[in-house]
């Protein structure tokens, strides 16, 4: 199997033969898509256990208050 | 006592409307992808042939999003008017037009925006003629706050009824004709490399006399049909 | 015989084994995809009749062939909670309907910018783009539906019911190109048959294909563990959990 750097210089990479455009907007999107996905379920994950939390609270604050007027 | 401005009566509407609009993803989500479906449909039944697709390209993306801005108009005072808080804006100070006014313009920011930003690319998929971008997105930038405007007088007449929805296409798709005419003119002028400046101009003295007599009309329809 | 299984109902222990499969799912898919995406990128040969666009390759055909298992793993999950009443299985389809919905719009995408410069435009309607685009709205739909009920329990059926209707798509995606002459090309690797692909191509096309796999098991096992934590919050194992995590 050969494998060798298939372009003469990094300009040329992003030439990518003139489908510059064509291919960096494909993976770029693609990154974009999948980055945000990642971020969103990460973000996702830390919201579901402040929402959690706070609802612990808000209920602790309640038997607080109903053992105090009692 | 506590004078509230105009202004802060009008921004307070605004942003309620807008944060209960974010909190029912689905309402501003749903009525998009119906927009979409639509817009899909026509291929598939006309055919894919692109040269007839790109003559009928302005008229479905613009019949579709007339009808999406109907059904997604039903919402506007729907809840409002189940819980209440309808009737507390009807007895407030501030004018009721300019509350409505307010109302109006989160509707559109929720549902007309996304319409404007997802159009090119069903344009894209209708083989649009590629000089006619510019006139599509005018004429919705211009249109749907129009559709939005004379729309919500249909379903203020309309709010009290428990089956609205299919009276209130009744009432206002007529009233969106003259839009629909204008707006398709122009985009077909700008494919054929026409000015279209002049059928644009007309839509947006449409828009600039619903704006003016609009509010006035949603307010003397909310009181009449919440008697 | 799948008396094993049977202790993994419970929603503590799916978390924790979940939690535990999540470091290997998600180190597998980045090696994978980005040993693929330079390879392919970089190294792999150019083709002879399409220059450097077919390099798109290497994102195209995993992210569409991963919308397909994707969709297909979520309505098996649909089936399970549906037939047997297993809440997980209905919290994991939930996980991954998003996912595929984004590698179905990514497939969809990059096929468009693949088409551009290949076909000379950038959207046709012919049955694979639409039978791939009537996936993405398959999966907008369960989404919709699943967020549009506040009883999870029952936006769960319904969601499931439509994700299980909607698996008719998938062969029609997959044989789409051999049934109708469509503009698509046939599919460029079949499993079991010998390929026309030289190895410099094929293999980062595998990695990559594989490293999307890992990511969708990485990226469901995120949102299947929120779920369930989201769904199981009255429970004293989630709430020693939420305490720990805040104190930590």
């Amino acid at each position: 199997m050969n494998l060798t750097f298939q372009f003469a210089s990094l300009a040329e990479f992003f030439d990518m033969g003139g489908y510059a455009f064509y291919v960096w907007l494909s993976y770029g999107s693609a990154v974009i898509a999948i980055g945000g996905l990642i971020i969103h379920s990460a973000r996702k994950r830390k919201s579901v256990l402040a929402q959690i939390a706070q609802k612990q609270e808000r209920e602790a604050r309640l038997r607080q208050h109903r053992s105090q007027t009692q | 006592m506590r004078q509230v401005s105009y202004f802060h009566a009008f921004s307070i509407v605004l942003k309620r409307d807008l944060q209960i609009a974010f909190r029912h993803r689905g309402d501003i989500f749903n009525p998009l992808m119906f927009f979409v479906m639509v817009v899909t449909l026509f291929p598939l039944g006309i055919g894919p042939e692109p040269n007839t697709l790109t003559r009928i390209a302005p008229g479905i993306i613009w019949v579709a999003a007339l009808l999406s801005a109907m059904l997604s108009l039903e919402r506007l005072f729907k809840s409002d008017f189940a819980d209440g808080s309808l009737e507390q804006m009807m007895l407030s100070p501030q004018p009721l037009a300019l509350l409505a006014l307010a109302k109006v313009l989160a509707h559109w920011l929720v549902t007309g925006l996304p319409l404007i930003l997802i159009a090119p690319l069903l344009a894209v998929m209708l083989h649009l003629d590629s000089g006619a971008y510019g006139a599509l997105m005018a004429t919705l930038l211009v249109g749907t706050p129009t559709l939005s405007l004379i729309g919500a007088i249909g379903v203020a007449l309309t709010v009290g009824l428990p089956k609205g929805g299919v009276l209130l296409s009744l009432l206002i798709l007529p009233l969106y004709i003259p839009v629909l005419i204008f707006a398709t003119g122009a985009i077909d002028a700008a494919s054929m490399n026409l000015n279209f400046g002049g059928h644009l101009a007309i839509l947006a003295a449409i828009l600039i006399g619903a704006l003016v007599v609009a509010p006035v009309a949603i307010s003397a329809s909310l009181r009449v049909s919440t008697n | 015989m799948w008396k094993w299984l049977h202790p993994y109902a419970q929603p503590e222990r799916a978390y924790n084994l979940a939690g535990s499969l999540f470091p290997w799912f998600a180190i597998l898919a980045t090696l994978l995809i980005t040993i693929g995406t330079v390879w392919g990128l970089g190294f792999a040969p150019v083709d002879y009749q399409q220059g450097n666009s077919y390099r798109i390759i290497f994102l195209h055909v995993p992210a569409a062939s991963m919308s397909m298992s994707a969709y297909m793993a979520m309505a098996v999950c649909a089936f399970i909670g549906l037939v047997w009443q297993i809440k997980l299985a209905d919290m994991a389809a939930a996980a991954i309907a998003p996912i595929g919905a984004v590698l179905t719009a990514v497939a969809l995408l990059t096929g468009a910018a693949w088409g551009k410069p290949m076909w000379g435009t950038w959207w046709v309607w012919d049955a694979r783009l639409t039978s791939e685009l009537v996936l993405l709205f398959l999966y907008l739909g369960v989404i919709a539906l699943y967020a549009s009920f506040e009883d999870k329990v029952m936006a769960a059926k319904a969601a499931g019911i439509l994700a299980i209707v909607g698996v008719i798509n998938l062969p029609i995606i997959k044989y789409s190109v051999d049934w109708w002459n469509t503009l698509h090309q046939p599919n460029a690797i079949t499993v079991g048959k010998s390929n026309n692909m030289p190895p410099e191509m094929l293999i980062p096309l595998l990695c990559n294909i594989f490293g999307f796999a890992m990511m969708i098991g990485a990226l469901s096992i995120l949102r299947f563990r929120a779920e369930v934590l989201a769904r199981n919050s009255m429970r004293p194992w989630v709430r020693a959990l939420v305490a720990k995590e805040n104190n930590a």
